[in-house]
């Protein structure tokens, strides 16, 4: 049996307290609170403490899908990335790049938000990005 | 926020405005508590007897949607009593006698008839916090999320100016971003009209320098809003849309509109870690990664950049969302090629001065806050020190708008919506989490006892709730919380979506839908009749 803990940050809300996940064999088994982050001081509120639970759900999607025939039906990436920018190109050059709206995540990484507005800016062409702050 | 979590707890004031935080924000409500202890005044603005409003002092119950006029109220009678910081106003600020002309106007009788709150608790409240040698006010989207959002914010800035409440330690005006990364989204340029660190891409020399260091061209024109780009689609401007990790059928404003707009599109793809009622919707769903599953960076409600790192494999054929960006700006025909989050972090640094002493090897312990302008800077604990972004602080002169939707003859109830202590946000995350479903599993419609009582209206009973817009079937909890005249519901639960209900009427600067405040009618199902 291999045990370990890794310190990260809660994916919930804006507070960013420390945890640790609990790591048995490969599996995420639990969480615990960081006692030495700034944040949280070995605290966590009934959110944090469950953490691991949504990460671990069997709901979670394991494969791409494409649309079929009025079903979303599991592809493989090749598949589904080629399609995504094959569409993605002929929209952009039959209505322009500002017919392309992206909306990046509060839920991702800031690496991630970053490749995502350069991708817009930079791969599209167009400043249409934003994302649910305001809501 | 402009100041840091930790502070709160030195405030000897704390001026709660629209913010749930025992709910929303617990482990700074934990700092609240502790300033209480300490002695700190606690004074909580909110029109529902929410749960800190039991650790508080001074309960300001205001009207829906009437935040400006009780700020405007208590700055007429700091201003009357002489209770202003004149030093800190004549040496850091500009335009005082325009905006005491608009404050005059709001005598504490008056504010008491539009709010509702009684004078000798104005009066209380604004003692409390005009005497405190360390004021400190947090808000949240119960302050912003009004067509009058921007007027709001600028209010509680003037009343902190006023009393000279900012700039120091445990003082400030600190919104509490709502989801873990707000923060960082904005940060990073996930906003129509800047790249990352706020730089504008209407500005000729911003632009050019990301024009060489990304070599593309770029666009001069700003970009759509997210409450902008669902009209758009529907009126055909916009074809395709790419969502990454966010659920707009559930979060948006109207959200039967929102719904047709995405099903108007000619090509929608979704990156999610789970199906969501939005990627049902989608042409190309990709299946990405948690946090749980990948290196990179958060930055939190106080400006602290901290790691997020690696503890599993992402699922089945799952991938990192940072690679499927990647590889799909590959094949748009735009080269991306990182090795790691870091080497992200790395450009982004280059290229953002706020985050420019930013480095992964710097955030192994605490995390750092920015601004960070260079590798040797230790980080920012709090804003303004000594002079604000613009130099000098300005005074807006705001006079009092009633929300854009009242309550009437026909909608006689006023709604409004927010969050509850298990679930969060649309429930992607926590509603598949066992152990807080378990907890609450659906929707509540919050109404106070009397007004039940006179609609025939039992514990339990199932209402249909409706608006202009729409209506949702929902079973009721009857509660104190809830003033008479206003109801409440969460925003958390796809089988009864309390969006379809609210208003998309927006802010016309910051396009903040009013999703605190719009009419409704109660209706009472027969038992056995259809969810
Ligand atoms: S543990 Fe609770 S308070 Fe802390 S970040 Fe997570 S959700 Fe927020």
């Amino acid at each position: 049996m291999e045990f370990k803990t890794v310190l990260t940050t809660c994916p919930y809300c804006g507070c960013g307290c420390g945890l640790l996940l609990e790591i048995l064999d490969g599996r995420l088994i639990g969480t615990l609170p960081s006692k030495t982050s700034p944040v949280n001081q070995g605290r966590l509120c009934v959110k944090g403490w469950s953490v691991h639970e949504f990460v671990t759900s069997p709901n979670r999607l394991i494969r791409p899908l494409v649309r079929k025939a009025d079903r979303l039906v599991e592809s493989s990436w090749d598949e589904a990335l080629d399609l995504s920018a094959r569409r993605l190109k002929e929209i952009k050059e039959r209505h322009g790049p500002d017919s392309i709206a992206v909306l990046t995540s509060a839920k991702c990484t800031n690496e991630e938000n970053y490749l995502l507005q350069k991708l817009t800016r930079a791969a599209i062409g167009t400043n249409n990005i934003d994302h649910c702050a305001r809501l | 926020m402009t100041n840091s979590i930790e502070e709160i707890e030195s405030a000897d004031c704390i001026l709660i405005f629209g913010s749930n935080t025992s709910i929303a924000h617990p482990l700074i409500a934990t700092r609240v508590f502790r300033a209480k202890a300490r002695g700190a005044k606690v004074i909580v603005a909110d029109p529902r007897k929410i749960p800190i409003v039991l650790q508080s002092d001074l309960h300001l119950q205001h009207r829906l949607g009437t935040d400006v006029a009780l700020i405007n109220g208590l700055m007429h009678i700091i201003l009357k009593n002489g209770w202003e910081r004149k030093a800190f106003i004549s040496e850091r600020t500009e335009n005082l006698e325009e905006f005491r002309k608009v404050v005059e106007k709001y005598s504490p009788d008056r504010v008491s008839e539009i709010t509702g709150v009684p004078v000798k608790d104005l009066e209380t409240a604004a003692q409390y916090y005009a005497k405190a040698e360390r004021g400190s006010i947090l808000y949240t989207m119960g302050i912003t999320q009004h067509t009058t959002g921007v007027d709001n914010v600028k209010s509680l800035a003037n009343l902190s100016m006023l009393t000279g409440n900012i700039g120091r330690e445990s003082t400030g005006v600190n919104p509490l971003r709502g989801q873990n990364n707000v923060q960082g989204a904005c940060d990073m340029g996930g906003l129509p009209n800047v790249y990352s660190g706020y730089q504008p891409v209407t500005d000729q020399a911003v632009r050019q320098k990301f024009e060489e260091a990304w070599r593309a061209e770029l666009s001069a024109r700003v970009g759509l809003t997210a409450t902008e780009m669902f009209p758009a689609a529907l009126e055909g401007r916009v074809k395709a849309m790419v969502i990454l990790g966010e659920n707009p059928v559930l979060s948006d404003a109207d959200s039967h509109h929102v719904e047709k707009a995405l099903e108007a599109l000619d090509f929608l793809l979704v990156i999610d870690i789970f199906n969501t009622p939005t990627s049902d919707l989608a042409h190309v769903v990709l299946a990405g990664a948690s946090f749980a599953e990948k290196e990179g960076t958060f930055t939190n409600t106080e400006r602290r950049v901290q790691m997020v790192r690696k503890a599993i494999e992402p699922p089945g054929d799952a991938r990192v969302d940072w690679r499927i960006i990647q590889e799909l700006s590959n094949r748009l025909g735009y080269s991306m090629d990182y090795d790691s989050p870091r080497a992200v972090m790395e450009e982004i640094a280059r290229v953002t001065p706020s985050y420019a002493g930013i480095r992964y090897d710097r955030l192994q312990g605490d995390g750092l806050q920015w601004p960070c302008p260079s590798t040797d800077h230790p980080g920012t604990k709090f804003l303004h020190q000594g002079k604000f972004t613009r130099g000098k602080g300005l005074f807006s002169a705001i006079e009092y708008k009633p929300p854009a939707e009242v309550a009437d003859e026909a909608y006689p109830f006023q709604l409004t919506t927010g969050r509850i202590h298990v679930h969060y946000h649309t429930g992607t995350m926590t509603r598949n989490s066992p152990s807080l479903e378990r907890e609450v599993n659906e929707c509540l419609l919050e109404i106070n006892p009397e007004d039940a009582r006179e609609l025939g209206i039992g514990e339990g009973d199932r209402v249909l709730v409706s608006s202009r817009r729409g209506s949702v079937s929902t079973r009721v909890k009857l509660t104190e919380t809830e003033k008479r005249g206003t109801v409440f519901m969460p925003f958390h639960f796809f089988e009864s979506r309390a969006n379809i209900l609210t208003n998309p009427m927006f802010d016309p600067v910051a396009k903040i839908p009013e999703f605190k405040v719009c009419a409704v009618k109660i209706e009472k199902m027969e038992t056995g009749s259809a969810r």
